[in-house]
């Protein structure tokens, strides 16, 4: 069968109404059929009815950022997220890229789920900016990496258990990412210790890798599972039953892996947000005089369903003023190594998520994905404005203890 | 297939627009096969994507030079085939051209683009105490453009008027090709009001001003469950009889609510086998006392819900607005039907359409805008199963027969596109059909503009009338398939 891993079945389940077509980035930016979900539907359907993978229905695939929001709108349930999931692994099975782009592609993927290899990348960090025109001119995909490259922070070495401060409420392992750990480490330690001042005796094993979402979500299945089961074992050895994700993609992959792996992993998966408001809170807040805007992170808001958990957190911290985001439901273009593969759309998407942004007025952006708040923080320098940007953790954190941003 | 002229004029067209704005390469043509309406597809011979009204113009008039035909498109949300391609013409799709080019509010008026959609045109003003009032369910997708073509109505239609009621002027791009501007001020014939809701056989819009309308100092929205179908239709006649005019009157069956209830999860009260939802709007002293009239009214509901505030009011709405979509989540494949009867007849329509669903073992939801008598009803049917698609086919043309038996109409909103033409002798006689074309050939006496369409033989200006016989011509030529 031509179909391989696409289920029909699933492609069924769209009845045409074109709801999805306003919340997807890619038609708002170019109006096309093909670059819908709705469209997207199609060709995948074509493709299990017998029409090869040519390059342009590759390229539609690849133009996907994956940010769900089609999922949300979807009014008749339609797993897009499986069926582009699934459909990227075909693509990667049955159509030979082009020279360049599987070299930049191999490059990506041998790189960022590594972080051995990512710490490696650190001394050049700040020549990354330096280096854009050049990396630009041999592929523009290394030049938007080099341009996302984000000012890293002094290396935290995060302790392999955190004690809970007070009376212990529960015990939770704790993912520390690829990117997340190398490139914003504080991130992690601010998550630590605020699940700590919550009362959670936190475990966080060493050698954790990657959790294969940036795999799961560029259909390379292989690497996927590999680093899943890997995440598997870690968490399973620690012998925690909760596990506390701070960042979106890896939260939402995660909570996937019975369906990646046919087999569900011994423990339970939640975003740091939605499990601090299960939990409730102990821990004091401290006034924190800020005005904030709430990025949704697509991973979050769509594919995990968290909206109001983080807001509920922020909006708990007496004298931060938060603002919504106009738009706030479509994606701001990081969507995972896509502003790597599509610098063109993500700039756009970027800078479009930037005017949106700025037009808050807010001091302060917040997200709960350190792609997203790359990307934003990016365009937005590019735009000429300038906000500074946190994770939700590094804010709950400082009105935790008392501490200015 | 070489088609000639298609391959000259798309030479032409390439001329005429930015190189990725004409579409041939087949995989990418083929997501434009259908529109809303999946059951009647054809490939489109090419598709352009203008983003200004000259460019539409040009296509037009390249069409005109080559002979060819065009159909125009806007998000592709149609539930009666208006937009379905023409495998020997172009498609113009309107979705690049979406900005919105002034507000006007002391005047009362914004003018967009076609693609714009019909919420969007709300949104940009909802700050300043404005909206715009025809609210097709799709009206997060839908196009205005389309609006405009289909004279597109929505639930507050019942107080409010129709799409017709909302424009003030569209600028046109004339079958042959000229750009002119149909106003509602002008003297004479009410071309503007002919050209609304002709469905793209008369031109395709490329400039519209909307009416915008104040939004009311007052809305309360009233869920009603009713044990029974029959007992909500009393109520809704109830209500129109004592004089209230509500901005709408939704009412949806058991099957109908559990679809939605898959889908959205709207919490309707349990047990249903009907609920109506009211909406009174206006000034709010009137609000207030037609709520007091409607409570007494609808006593037999066993539970009933109201709603002040926006969130509140979504949250009921949530329901049926999804209805049509929501229905995938209990049933592989469906017709949406769109017919009208009088008010007063819906119970024994309602009734008979119970007795064709049983006779043909296809199960009917319905939703229906009951205010006005605006039937939806939703054919459900397993497509995989050998008939299924015939049989239930068979209810909802019956269902129009029936529509049509009671005084009612074939359509209420949807258009008669493609998919309803052929119900059109059964709504009109042979003369009344050749006066309307000789309307449309007015506009277009070459036949180009979204030919077969609407007419159940897609005649030629001149030729003499005369009744079809045998298969669609569409169908002949492969151009579309019948189910």
């Amino acid at each position: 069968m031509t179909s391989g891993g696409i289920d029909p079945k699933l492609i069924n389940d769209c009845v045409h109404c074109g709801f999805c077509l306003p919340t997807c980035p890619t038609y708002t930016l170019w109006g096309e059929e093909m670059d819908s979900p709705r469209g997207r539907i199609h060709l995948m359907k074509q493709h299990v009815e017998g029409t090869p993978v040519t390059p342009e229905m590759a390229g539609h695939f690849d133009a996907c950022l994956g940010c769900m929001a089609c999922v949300t709108a979807c009014p008749s349930g339609v797993r897009y997220d499986r069926l582009i999931e699934q459909t990227r692994a075909e693509v990667e099975r049955v159509h030979v890229r082009e020279p360049r782009e599987r070299a930049v592609r191999e490059i990506v993927f041998s790189l960022f789920p590594y972080p051995r290899r990512l710490r490696l990348l650190r001394p050049g960090m700040a020549l990354a900016e330096r280096m854009a025109p050049f990396l630009e001119r041999v592929h523009p995909s290394l030049g938007a990496m080099a341009g996302l490259a984000p000012q890293v922070e002094r290396r935290q070495r995060i302790p392999r258990l955190v004690r809970a401060r007070g009376p212990r409420r529960a015990v939770v392992g704790m993912l520390t990412g690829c990117v997340q750990g190398e490139f914003f480490p504080q991130v992690n330690a601010a998550t630590a210790r605020v699940l700590a001042l919550e009362g959670c005796d936190v475990v966080i094993p060493p050698g954790q890798g990657c959790c294969g979402a940036l795999s799961v979500h560029s259909g390379r299945e292989e690497q996927a599972r590999r680093l899943a089961r890997r995440t598997v074992r870690t968490f399973t050895k620690a012998g925690v039953d909760t596990v506390v994700v701070n960042a979106a993609g890896c939260g939402s992959s995660m909570k996937e892996y019975g369906q990646l792996l046919d087999a569900e992993p011994g423990f339970r998966v939640l975003d740091l947000s939605e499990y601090l408001v299960e939990l409730g809170p102990v821990a004091d807040r401290h006034p924190l005089p800020v005005t904030v805007a709430y990025h949704d992170a697509c991973h979050l808001a769509h594919a995990q369903g968290i909206r109001a958990q983080p807001r509920e957190l922020l909006t708990a911290i007496p004298g931060l003023d938060l603002r919504e985001v106009p738009e706030s439901a479509i994606c701001c273009g990081s969507a995972g190594t896509y502003n790597i593969f599509q610098p063109e759309a993500a700039r756009d998407l970027g800078d479009r998520k930037a005017k949106s942004v700025a037009s808050t007025g807010a001091e302060l952006l917040v997200s709960a994905n350190p792609g997203c708040t790359m990307q934003i923080a990016a365009a937005m320098r590019r735009g000429g404005a300038r906000i500074r940007v946190a994770h939700t953790a590094e804010v709950l954190d400082a009105s935790l203890r008392g501490v200015s941003l | 297939m070489v088609d000639k002229p298609l391959d000259e004029l798309t030479a032409a067209l390439r001329a005429l627009l930015p190189a990725d704005s004409v579409i041939t390469d087949p995989v990418r043509l083929r997501t434009y096969e259908c529109d809303g309406l999946t059951y009647h597809r054809a490939t489109p011979g090419v598709v352009v994507l203008p983003e200004t009204a000259e460019q539409i113009a040009g296509v037009v008039r390249a069409c005109n030079d080559f002979g060819v035909p065009f159909v125009a498109r806007g998000s592709g949300t149609g539930l009666s085939g208006g937009a379905l391609p023409r495998q020997d013409g172009v498609l113009i799709v309107t979705s690049k051209m979406r900005r919105v080019l002034e507000i006007d509010l002391p005047n009362r008026r914004a003018v967009v683009e076609p693609g714009v959609t019909n919420l969007a045109i709300t949104e940009a003003v909802r700050d300043q105490g404005y909206y715009y009032a025809p609210d097709p369910s799709s009206q997060q997708v839908c196009s205005i453009g389309g609006n405009v073509a289909e004279n597109s109505g929505g639930a507050h239609c019942l107080k409010y008027g129709f799409t017709v009621n909302h424009i003030e002027a569209c600028e046109i791009v004339t079958p042959d090709g000229d750009l002119v501007t149909l106003d509602r001020m002008d003297p004479g014939y009410d071309l503007l009001g002919a050209f609304i809701g002709s469905e793209g056989t008369l031109g395709i819009a490329t400039k519209i001003t909307v009416r915008l309308s104040r939004t009311p100092e007052a809305v309360t929205t009233v869920l009603a469950a009713f044990e029974s179908i029959e007992q909500g239709g009393q109520a809704v006649s109830a209500i129109v009889g004592v004089g209230i005019v509500p901005a709408a009157i939704e009412m949806m069956d058991a099957l109908a609510i559990e679809a939605a209830e898959a889908a959205v999860a709207c919490s309707y009260p349990e047990g249903a086998g009907a609920v109506l939802i009211v909406e009174l709007d206006g000034p709010e002293r009137e609000v207030v006392r037609q709520f007091a009239r409607l409570q007494q009214i609808c006593s037999g509901a066993f539970e009933l819900r109201t709603a002040d505030d926006p969130a509140e009011r979504a949250a009921i709405w949530k329901g049926r607005k999804s209805a049509f979509a929501a229905v995938g989540r209990i049933s592989p494949a469906y017709i949406v039907q769109d017919g009208v009867v009088p008010r007063t007849s819906l119970p024994k329509v309602l009734a008979a359409i119970d007795r064709l669903s049983e006779e043909y073992g296809i199960r009917v939801a319905n939703v229906f805008h009951a205010g006005d008598g605006n039937l939806h009803p939703l054919v459900l049917f397993d497509d995989a199963e050998s008939g299924a698609g015939e049989r239930a086919e068979t209810v909802s043309g019956a269902i129009l027969d029936l529509c049509i038996e009671h005084g009612g109409s074939i359509t209420g909103e949807h258009g008669v596109g493609v998919d309803k033409a052929k119900y059109m002798p059964r709504m009109f006689s042979a003369d009344d059909l050749d006066t309307m074309q000789l309307v449309r050939c007015a506009f277009d006496p070459k036949g180009l503009s979204n030919p077969g369409k609407v007419f159940p033989t897609p005649r030629l200006c001149g030729e003499v009338p005369g009744v079809r016989k045998g298969v669609h011509p569409l169908v002949a030529s492969g151009q579309a398939e019948q189910f």
